[in-house]
């Protein structure tokens, strides 16, 4: 093969990491149902205004631990507070932290493997001791300890997720490049006289970013539970903001008289989890079809 | 049997610079604390004499390199340091809740196997099934389900409802702990199963449609014998390691279900320790927990090479 045929057959291969068509996405159920599922739920989130009955954190000390009924449909907690107002306005406080918790581990993972994989070397080499140490550390356990240090908060939360799991973002990407550098689409470019820079970024980057970017959604669903584990255990998000976690804990105590108050946030935590699951799976077939099983 | 053990102490080594690794995140801990260490862990409780006593203690006033020889000398003898809320040695405290976490482990290890093998097996006879989508569906769902919620839905039910289990604690006799321990960890496994079941499916599906199977099928063998005999010891293999990797996870998640059942294990230790801000403690069970975890991933390679003949570890531990 000539340079000039080298360089196209790069390009093509550049290009098929884009979706293949427009039909392979829609005609995914799993896909479709996760960005139905998914989609509603951003949707509450961002509508929480005006779709909220009653403002969360308002108290209404003379009419606590309702019963369901047509003024508090889900009923009150034992400050009065509207239930389902707490619920709604938690989908934006437990949705905003999950998504955008992913984003930094996200980007420093990527990078960090990205370069690892491409250049090995003694870099590539200390990398992967501190991810074998890393690893040692249960999530949570590092989680809870990170958000003791920096104190409770939102702040807190990201800094602890982002230190826990750019890790794994590391790892995925890091193999995917040791593969993908290998193949004749990157060599063909190298022999064209691209840098090293612009092979990696515009090369290498959109056909290994698939594979970090579905596990991204597991991943969301990973933080989504961190949030609501520390909520639960009175590490996370202040009161009285209402989240899911929380909400679960106050719940607890009334569990023999109002079972609906520590059962419901966690339903609505699995539908949550259960939409990002299908939006990964589904993302996974279509941006990986020769990897189905 | 034995020959192909030879790896074990190759293996030992090279968990040596993860253990350092590993003992360096937690000593560098204590200096994540904003601003004075000890200032910010006595909190209200401050005075100048605690203060500048703690530094001591904490050995805050040296140079670094100089604090982590002198910590991990410590940590050799096996002092962890004094726990700041009850004031007697950390490694005390560990010993009186490792055992409760560790059972608690083990139980919800076995339990999870006996959720995960029929299941999986359930799915990998016909994929695509009615009972495949069953438990695939159980799997997407339960591995949304955080796990203390879990926890809570099974107080609720078993413990509230039915009155069969208690509402929480450990009892005192052996057999107390299996009955206390169960609600704990069928939660624990639970939440487990989803990762073992996708594994061991595939798994049981690549196996099945394997040349020895038919084999054996066109020998009469059919139904639980080709099972036991020659489908679930082969498609264990790769779930093994999946297993190992995700103790890791079973642990963290057993100390916050400790916290649903009130369990004086590792979990209630920490979590405890971090509302009393006793950090000593939190580092000793962070520590402890870690290593643990290097620990049971010697392990699994262990077992790995047990049931698999033809893994050589020896090669992988050198290369």
């Amino acid at each position: 093969m000539s340079t000039p045929t080298l360089l196209l057959a790069a390009r093509r291969q550049r290009r098929a990491a884009a979706p293949r068509t427009l039909k392979a996405w829609y005609q995914n159920r799993a896909l479709v149902a996760g960005i139905i599922i998914v989609g509603a739920l951003v949707l509450v989130a961002v509508l929480a205004p005006v779709l909220a009955p009653y403002d969360p954190v308002e108290q209404d000390l003379l009419n606590t631990l309702a019963d369901p009924s047509a003024a508090h449909l889900l009923g009150t907690d034992k400050y009065g507070r509207d239930v389902l107002s707490r619920l709604i306005w938690g989908a934006q406080v437990d949705l905003r932290i999950g998504f955008l918790a992913v984003l930094i581990p996200f980007v420093i993972g990527t990078v960090v493997g990205a370069v690892a994989g491409y250049f090995g070397g003694w870099f590539d080499t200390i990398l992967m001791r501190i991810v074998d140490v890393f690893f040692a550390f249960p999530f949570y356990v590092m989680v809870i300890v990170l958000v003791f240090i920096f104190g409770s908060g939102e702040f807190s939360i990201y800094i602890a997720i982002a230190a826990v799991s750019w890790v794994s973002y590391a790892k995925i990407v890091r193999g995917e490049v040791l593969v993908a550098k290998q193949q004749d689409y990157v060599v063909a470019a190298r022999l064209g006289g691209l840098s090293h820079g612009r092979v990696l970024v515009r090369h290498i980057g959109p056909n290994v970013l698939s594979q970090a970017i579905i596990y991204a959604m597991s991943d969301i669903v990973m933080d989504i539970m961190a949030i609501v584990t520390l909520g639960y255990l009175g590490l996370g998000i202040a009161p009285p903001t209402a989240e899911w976690g929380s909400m679960i804990n106050d719940g607890q105590e009334f569990i023999t008289t109002q079972w609906q108050q520590a059962t419901i946030p966690g339903l609505v935590v699995v539908v949550a989890s259960l939409g990002l699951s299908l939006l990964g799976d589904g993302l996974s077939d279509v941006l990986n079809p020769e990897r189905r099983k | 049997m034995l020959h192909r053990l030879r790896f074990i102490p190759a293996r030992l080594i090279q968990s040596i610079p993860v253990a350092f690794g590993v003992t360096l995140i937690v000593f560098f801990m204590a200096h994540l604390l904003p601003g004075n260490a000890a200032l910010a862990l006595l909190g209200q409780r401050a005075t100048a004499e605690s203060v500048a006593a703690l530094t001591t203690q904490l050995g805050l006033d040296r140079p670094l390199p100089e604090q982590y020889l002198i910590f991990l000398a410590q940590l050799f003898q096996g002092n962890l340091g004094t726990s700041l809320t009850y004031q007697v040695p950390v490694s005390d405290l560990l010993v009186q809740a490792v055992p409760v976490t560790l059972a608690l482990l083990l139980y919800a290890l076995i339990l999870s196997l006996f959720i995960s093998i029929p299941l999986a097996a359930l799915a990998a006879f016909r994929p695509g099934g009615s009972r495949d989508l069953g438990v695939r569906g159980f799997t997407l769902v339960g591995q949304g389900m955080p796990q203390f919620w879990v926890g809570i839905m099974l107080l609720l039910i078993f413990a509230v409802r039915f009155r069969l289990f208690p509402v929480g604690g450990y009892g005192t006799t052996q057999l107390d702990h299996l009955y206390f321990l169960f609600l704990p960890a069928l939660t624990l496994a639970i939440s487990m199963s989803p990762t073992i079941i996708r594994s061991l499916r595939s798994s049981m599906i690549n196996v099945l449609e394997s040349e020895y199977v038919g084999t054996a099928k066109s020998k009469g063998s059919y139904g639980i014998s080709l099972f036991r005999g020659h489908v679930l010891r082969n498609a264990a293999i790769p779930t093994v390691s999946v297993i190992g990797v995700n103790l890791g996870f079973l642990v963290g998640g057993s100390l916050v279900i400790e916290r649903v059942f009130a369990l004086p294990g590792l979990g209630s230790l920490m979590i405890n320790s971090i509302f009393s801000r006793d950090f000593p403690t939190v580092q000793g069970v962070t520590l402890f927990v870690a290593l643990f975890v290097v620990v049971i991933g010697i392990l699994t390679d262990v077992v790995y090479t047990m049931l698999d003949p033809r893994v050589d570890m020896s090669k992988a531990v050198r290369a």
